[in-house]
Order: C-alpha cells, then structure tokens, then sequence
C-alpha cells in the first residue's frame, strides 16, 4: 500500500494552481470539493425555478409565465435536482469522506474520478441551454413518458445525450466508490467495521450500476423512436407507450433509493456522535439497506398503478411496496433508540439530522399511503404525491445533505462554521419547509392535480400558505451559502476530532486533513475504536 | 511504484463493474419482448390474437351461453380519415365466427397509409379473443377521397371466463410509421 | 438550550398564522379526500382513513419518542449516556409488529381492488377519448357523442395577464362547455382511450382515475348514487393545456336522463348519418 502511495505522491506531486489545478485535479478531495460546489450552484439553480413555480401559483390565473414555460419549469427543476443536485453531492460526500473512513490515501481510480465529475458541468450546460432554444426546454415532465416528450422541440436530442452524460457519470463515479472500498480498505477494516455512510453508498453503487444503463436503454430508444424509426413506444408501430413508463420506473424506484440511502447513512453518522452514544443496531441497519436496495427492483410498477393492469400485477406491487415500510421501520426505531438514554446536544448538524428523521418519517407514511393501490387511484397525479416525494427528498435528502456538510465542514476546511447562523438557518428552514409542503397534503386530497400551472379558486388559499413557505425556505438557504463562505475562509480552528462524540478514522487525521488522506495505513486498533 | 496486485485488482473490479453495466444496458431493451411476452401471457392492454381459419374451426361452439361484443373506434390525431363500425355491437356464441364490417374514409386529398392497432376490454378476455381475417393484420393505404368497408372475423374462445358477458373491441387508426410503409404512400396509387 | 422549548411555539405560532387567512373564506371540507358517491369511492375513503389513522397513531408514537429522548436525555441537564446499542427482543418486535400491521391493512385493500377490478354486469359503456386539450364521450350504442372542453369563461379568464379576477368567474377551471351526462342508479362501464398522447380521466366523487392511452382502451366503472355535479380533471401530463381540460359529470335521475339521452340523439341524427367527423378538425388549438 505505501509502495502505491509513493507513486501516486510522486505523480501528484505536481500541483498547479487556479483553474489548471481544479481542470486536472485527481486527488479525492479536491474532486469532493469540485462536486459539492456544483451540486450547490445546481442546488440553486433548481431553486430558482422552484421560485418561479411557487411565484406564478402563488394565486390562481396566469399571472408570470406562459403554460408551456411552466412545464418547462416543473421538468427542469426535478431534472436539475434529482441528476443535478443531489446526486452529485452524495458523489462528492463520498469522495471526501469515502477514503477517509475506510484508511486509504485516495479513491482507486482518480483519473476516472476527474472525468467523472467533468463531465457534469457539460451535461447541465446542454441541458440548460435548451432554455434558449426554439420550441422551449423540454415541458414533457422529468419522466419524459411519450408520446409527450417526443413533441419536444429542437431541445429533444440535447436532452437525451445530457441524460446519457449525467448516467455515464454516476456509473463511473460508482464503480469507483466500488473499486476504492473493496481494493483500498485499511488492514483490519473489515465490511461489517465500515461507517454506515460508506455501507449505504456502496449499496447505492450498485444501485446506480444496475438503474443508470436502463434509463440509458429507455431514453435511447425514445431518440430512436423520434430519428430513426423505431416503434418501442408508438403503437402504430407494433410498441407500447406504456413499456416506456415500465422501463423507466424500473430504473426510477431504484433512483429513489440512490438519492436517499447515503441520506440514511449521514443520519447513522450524526446522530450516535451527538447523542455520544453508538449507533443502535448496527447490522440491522446493514440488512435493512440492503433489503430495501432489494425491495426497490420489484415495486416499479406503484409509480404507474392506473395505467391499466391486471389484478394480479396491482396486487403484486401494492404488497412489495407497503413491504418496504418494514425496514425502512426499522431504520427509524433505531434512529430513536440511539438517541434514548444518550446524552443529546443539540449543535446545528444534529438538529438537521432529527429534522430528518422526523420529516422523512412523514414522507414515508404518505409513501406507505401512496403504495395501497385502490387508494392510490385517487391520490396519484395530485398534489399528495407532490408533498410525499418533497418530504422525503428535500426533508429528506437535501436536509441529510444540509446535516452532513456542517458535520463535516470543520473537518474540511479547518475551521468552525458560525453556529449560530448554522441555528438560524436550520430554524427558518424547518419551519419554511413545513408551511411549504404539509398543504400539500391537503391540496392533493382535496383534488388539486400536480403539473398545473393554475388551479381552481377553491384551492386559492393553502397555494398561497405553500407559496409563502416556499418564498422563506428559498430565501433562508442563502443563509447556508453564507455560512460556507465564512467557514471556508477562516474561523475558530477546528481539531482533529471536532465533535467530543465523533468516533470514526476521518476524526483522526488533523482538519484540514493532509493532501493524501491516510499515506501510512492507520493503526488497527483506531479502526477497533471507531466502532466501539 | 504501483503494485501490480492492486491495479490488477482494480482492473478486475472495473473490468467487472463494466461487465454488469453493459448488461443491464442490454437488459432494458430485453424488457422489450419479456414485456410483449409478459403482456400476451396477461392480456395487458389487451392485445388481441389472431388464428388461422383451420385452428378456428375446431374450436367447439359453446351453446349455452352468448357473450356481447362492443366495437368502438378512435382515429389518431395526424390521420384525417373517418373510421366507424358498421354494426355497435352484436351478441356472439363462444367458438363461432363473426364478421363484422368497419367503414373507413380518407378525407385528405392525397393516399395515406394507416395501421389499426387493436386493443381489448376487459383485459383478461384478450386471451380468448381472436381473429381470422382483420384489416389490422397489415397496413391499409387509402386514396383521397377513397372511402371503403373492412371486414373482420373473429372468434371467442370458448374458455372465456364465466364472468365475462361484455367485451369491447376498439380499434385506432394511426398513420403508419413512415419508414415502415409499405412503398411510399404519397403519390402512390392505392394498393387496393 | 432554550431553542428546543422555543420550538413547539414557533410551531404553533407558524400554524396559526398559516390559518389566519384560511378563516376568512377557507372550505374546512377541502383537507381532505371526498368521500365520493360511487360505493366504491366510499369505499376507498374507508380504506383512506384506516391508514391515515395507523399512520397517525404510529407517527405519534415515534415523535413522542424523539421528543421524549430531546427532553429527557440532554446532555445539559447531566444526562450521562448509555452505551447499550443492541437488544434482539426490541429489535424482532418493531419487525414483527409493523409487519402485522401491514397485513391487516392489506386486507381491505385487496378487496377494494377486487372491486374495482369487477367490470361484469354494467349497463352502459362510455366510451372517454382525452386529446389535446379536452375530451370526447362516445355513448356506445346510443349513437351519441360529443366534445367536452373548457367554458369560454375559464378560458378567457386563464390567458396570460387577462386582468380578470378567477375569484369572479363561476367554477374557474372546472366549468366546461358540454357536460357528461350519467344517469344515477346504473353500473356504468368507462373504456379510456386517447387519440394523441397520454391523458388521465379524474373524477375525486367517482373514487377513481383510469390513464387514456393512445391505441389502446382500459376499462374502469361508477355506479353513482345521487344526483348532481361532480367535477374534476385530466391528470396526466398531456402538454401546454393539460391543466385546462376539466370534466363535469351531471348525474340525472334514470327518468330525466333518458329524456336527455332521447333529445341528444334527434340532434345528432344529421350528423350520424354522415361519417363520424373523426378529431382532426377539432384538433385545432385554442
């Protein structure tokens, strides 16, 4: 291992500086970094057009954009968010932290690393240029089901090929997590020693390896069913639009899951440190990961329950889908037991991490209400499935993501983030994001369609509550970009181990960690203390 | 310098990883015809069968028992043609052949090819649901202006569930993939 | 560590201001699923609320725990932490006891679904056709259809900057030019359909929604069992307009329908007896 470490320093050695640096970087964190500030940028790129979403429904009529413009919105937005915010910062997460948990100087593959992530930036740069473009960007919806999206304008073939490059990234970013937890692990960092947060994004690699390429077989046929022919969706043709939303749910439920397991794994790390207590059922939670990775290959089709199917299929999937309640159960009565007769403190990383578990429970109990089929043919398509996949994405995800980075910062750079406007940004955002979606709950019941630009006056009402939430929790994330900024650029010196309960090697190397994470393999007995 | 045994293990594993990306690219075309196959083994949207003359006559008529046959039928946007049944709907025995006339019209000025795409209601009749003779077997050019009568012969199965007594026959028109028509349709002088 | 007493406050202080402007001309009826007027729209409502309920009650109980442990096991008032992290009888409980849970709810959802799934004996088929943007209702063997787009109210009202106030116009969105008409009392059977791309046919009352999907038909049914108007829309995706192609059904006693059935046939003799004018010269855009 130090033999391989000599040639990489030697090959590193060589640091230039600016743009070049971070053109050619192939070191682990500084790859972290490149791909946190993009998903971050992307972050709030994707807020705006949720601004301008919450803005034109703020009342009912017409009042900002066109109809088509806001199809557009709603399709970006998810497509930003989902391939280019969270996404990329678990990918970032594991660059930073992936090496530094299980003892490796670097990820295995850091050339691969590099162009993983710059690939991105050209990905969204076609994407979002189809902005500008004659017939709009494309308003089919993120799901991109045909016959819609194929009356896509000029922007239809920039936006399979971003696809293709958004899947091509993660799938190289994957296989090297893989190859760097199975071939660089420390003596003595055995599988069931890893963090949770390198177990759930190994189970999300495999994920991304098995999902990505059927999203990229689904879209490739889409372009050539509009270019060259084919009929897999037409059924003029002999196809069916319908296989269409079968192969894409079958790489879309797993999508699910890669952007919330390593959300899962942030929630293991933050809250036995704070609660100065080890993680409640440890291997359970192992299990249960795995079983839902599992689960979410056979429930694809309870995105698509009206579509018509047989008894048996709606039967089928309604049982495997209210299944997967049980180990995500699981999960969170462990959560609770590690925080039970603990000694909690409640600094900013924590309070976003039982906000989490709190809310994404919420958003798992409209899942498990949303799984039941008969019940399903009312709420599918409504606002209800709205409010459910933004408790369990932004409540969810983005605040696992929120937690981990004000976890972590320290480490990172070195410094303290300023706690109290770490509070007050976790406050404004709890409480914005509540005021923000629970009416959705009620505006889905009481009827209210998704994917609307304007809506029935009777609705009028909790829109605007939602609108306001959302203008709040918009506004109160600059208060995050604020506190990173400050963070990055000085502050109380953080130590080694920052947190009194952080347990884990990360927390043994000094903040900011060296250029090579670990040069010398760590002494096994730390490995042995991490877990306690 | 690099040990051989770590790159090589790395090599392996990307090697491996590639493998398995590879094949679950091709797994989602595979879904393609495990779907056709899933969906005629279901009757999922109701795709009909089609039987040769000779199979059909031995199927045994069933007596007892008379099932209504609904036709109803849709033309695709992009096809100016009218399409109706002639007949709504008629009352069949299991295990005889029907046939039935549809009227199809082209309003446009020039030939255009449309292919019918059959569908079956309820689902789980499809199954039992064949025809001998349909125009949805192949493309059918009109000319403009043409107007014509297509047949279609059809025959239940006699296994049909005891709890069906209504099954709907829908058919639609598309326009017939361009590449996929058989000679180029505008201009040409209808086939018929 | 004040904030933690702060927040159930703040909380309280946000909801009560979210409901500040709600009292003013707020439908308390509007929070939640309708119970429809179809038995199996009552049904469903049935099935909502049992799992509203199992939710509400687990989720009750977790949150109670996470405060309880908030409360209680704080570091500032000298909680001292355990370092158990294990216990196989809790463990095989919190498995098990949702898993119970689970079965017994999908108990009555299996039967709801076989209901739903039970087509045989309807009386009458409408056949719906959802094209961009507004939708077709065929009276299969009554030689009746029609066209069912949005009232030129709405319309005006819903373009961009129209300057009319939406709160001045009756059923803004969900008023249509021609209203599907259904007698009460019958098993109808719905065969959805589509001519262009993929549309959705909602109606809350009726208790369920059934996708349109060019070239192929999906069969659903109501039996609705009081008179009146029930509203709703296209929920899925379908384009520029898709959030302007309501659906009115006018449910009419069996007598008044008929006589209704009986007028819309004479008118549309004429037309009948020419070919079906098929979509294509309705499928201008508006």
């Amino acid at each position: 291992m130090s033999d391989a470490m000599a040639h990489d320093d030697a090959h590193h050695g060589y640091r230039p500086g600016g743009m070049k640096r971070w053109l050619t970087t192939t070191n682990h964190k500084d790859i972290g970094t490149l791909y946190l500030v993009f998903s971050l940028v992307m972050f709030f790129i994707g807020g705006a057009m949720a601004m301008i979403i919450r803005l034109e429904l703020f009342q009912p009529g017409l009042q900002f954009i066109d109809p088509q413009f806001y199809n557009s919105m709603t399709t970006m937005h998810a497509l930003i968010m989902i391939f280019g915010a969270v996404m990329p910062a678990w990918t970032g997460f594991a660059n930073w932290l992936v090496p530094m948990m299980i003892g490796a100087p670097d990820m295995a593959l850091p050339r691969l690393n590099n162009w993983s992530f710059w690939i991105l930036p050209f990905a969204f740069t076609l994407l979002l240029s189809t902005l500008f473009m004659p017939g709009g960007a494309p308003a089919g919806g993120w799901t991109m089901y045909p016959p819609l999206v194929l009356q896509t304008g000029d922007a239809f073939p920039f936006l399979i090929f971003a696809v293709h490059l958004m899947g091509a990234s993660s799938i190289a970013g994957a296989i090297n997590i893989i190859a760097t937890v199975f071939n660089l692990r420390a003596p003595g960092m055995t599988l069931m020693k890893l963090p949770l947060f390198v177990w759930t994004w190994i189970i999300t690699a495999f994920l991304l390896i098995a999902a990505m390429p059927v999203l990229a077989g689904a879209v490739t046929m889409l372009l050539t069913d509009k270019f060259f022919g084919t009929s897999f969706f037409s059924a003029a043709g002999g196809g069916d639009p319908v296989m269409f939303q079968h192969i894409f749910w079958f790489f879309g439920h797993p999508e699910v899951y890669i952007l919330i397991l390593p959300a899962f794994g942030i929630a293991s790390a933050i809250i036995p440190t704070f609660a100065r207590k080890p993680l409640f059922g440890y291997s359970s939670m192992v299990y249960a990961s795995a079983s839902i990775a599992f689960l979410s290959f056979i429930v694809w089709a309870h995105h698509m329950f009206t579509v018509g199917m047989p008894l048996a299929g709606e039967l089928f999937f309604m049982y495997a889908t209210v299944l997967i309640a049980i180990p995500t159960g699981v999960k969170v009565f462990n959560w609770v037991a590690t925080m039970w007769q603990g000694s909690m403190t409640f600094e900013t990383p924590m309070l976003f991490a039982i906000a989490f578990v709190v809310l994404f429970t919420i958003g798992g109990f409209s899942g498990l209400m949303l799984g039941v089929t008969p019940v399903d043919f009312q709420y599918h398509d409504t606002y209800f499935v709205v409010a459910h996949f933004h408790y369990v994405l932004v409540t969810g995800s983005v605040f696992a993501i929120i937690a981990g980075t004000y976890f972590w910062l320290p480490k990172w750079t070195g410094h303290m983030y300023d706690e109290s406007l770490g509070k007050l940004h976790f406050w404004l955002s709890t409480i914005s994001v509540n005021v923000l979606f629970f009416p959705q709950h009620f505006l889905g019941l009481a009827g209210m369609p998704r994917r609307i630009p304007d809506y029935a006056v009777q609705f009028a009402d909790w829109n605007m509550v939602s609108s306001i939430g959302g203008f709040v929790f918009g506004a109160s994330q600059l208060l995050f970009v604020i506190g990173i900024i400050k963070c990055a650029r000085g502050g109380v010196k953080a130590t080694a181990q920052v947190w009194d309960g952080a347990h884990g090697l990360e927390w043994t190397l000094p903040s900011p960690p060296p250029f090579h994470s670990f040069s010398v393999p760590p002494d096994p007995a730390t490995i042995e203390g991490g877990m306690r | 310098m690099d040990t051989p045994p770590l790159k090589q293990a790395n090599n392996r594993l990307v090697v491996q990883l590639l493998g398995i990306t590879a094949l679950m690219f091709a797994f989602g075309y595979s879904l393609v015809p495990l779907y056709n196959v899933f969906c005629e083994i279901t009757g999922t949207n109701g795709k009909t069968g089609r039987l040769a003359p000779a199979q059909a006559a031995l199927l045994v008529p069933d007596e007892s028992r008379e099932i209504t046959v609904e036709f109803v039928t849709n033309v695709n946007v992009g096809l100016p043609w009218d399409f109706r049944a002639l007949t709504s709907s008629v009352r069949v025995r299991p295990g005889v052949i029907t046939q039935v006339e549809f009227e199809v019209g082209n309003r446009a000025t020039q030939t255009l090819v449309g292919q019918a795409v059959p569908s079956v209601a309820p689902n789980k009749a499809a199954r039992y649901f064949s025809k001998t003779e349909c125009f949805c077997f192949s493309q059918q050019p009109l000319a403009g202006g043409e107007k014509k009568a297509m047949p279609v012969r059809f025959i239940i199965d006699p296994k049909l569930p005891a709890d069906i007594e209504t099954v709907t026959l829908s058919y639609t028109f598309f326009e017939a993939p361009p590449n996929s028509q058989q000679g180029s349709a505008a201009g040409d002088a209808p086939k018929t | 560590m004040k904030t933690v007493k702060i927040r159930p406050l703040l909380r309280g202080l946000t909801a009560a201001l979210a409901l500040a402007p709600m009292l003013a001309h707020a439908e308390w009826g509007n929070l939640n699923l309708t119970r429809g007027v179809t038995p199996y729209s009552e049904t469903v409502y049935e099935l909502h609320m049992l799992i509203l309920w199992v939710c509400i009650i687990t989720g009750t109980g977790v949150f109670a725990a996470i405060f309880y442990s908030i409360i209680k096991f704080r570091k500032s008032k000298g909680a001292v932490a355990a370092q158990w992290h294990e216990n196989t009888l809790v463990e095989f409980l919190w498995t098990a006891v949702p898993a119970i849970i689970l079965v017994v709810m999908a108990v009555p959802a299996t039967k709801a679904l076989i209901m739903m799934e039970d087509v045989s004996k309807s009386e009458m088929t409408i056949k719906v056709t959802g094209l961009q943007w507004r939708w077709r209702y065929d009276y299969v063997n009554q030689d009746v259809f029609f066209y069912s787009g949005l009232a030129n109210t709405s319309n005006a009202a819903r373009q961009l900057n129209s300057g009319i106030d939406p709160r001045t116009v009756e059923n803004y969105l969900l008023e249509v030019d021609r209203e599907l008409v259904l007698p009460v009392g019958r098993k109808i059977r719905f065969l959805t359909t589509a001519s262009d791309v993929i549309h959705s046919w909602w109606v809350p009352a009726l208790g369920w929604k059934r996708d349109a999907i060019p070239g192929y038909i999906n069969e659903s049914w109501a039996l609705i069992k009081e008179p009146g108007v029930y509203r709703g829309q296209c929920t899925e995706l379908c384009g520029k307009d898709h959030g302007f192609m309501p659906i009115v059904v006018r449910a009419l006693p069996e007598a008044d329908y008929l006589v209704w059935l009986d007028q819309q046939k004479a008118a549309q003799k004429p037309k009948t007896a020419a070919l079906d004018p098929g979509n294509q010269s309705l499928a201008t855009t508006r």
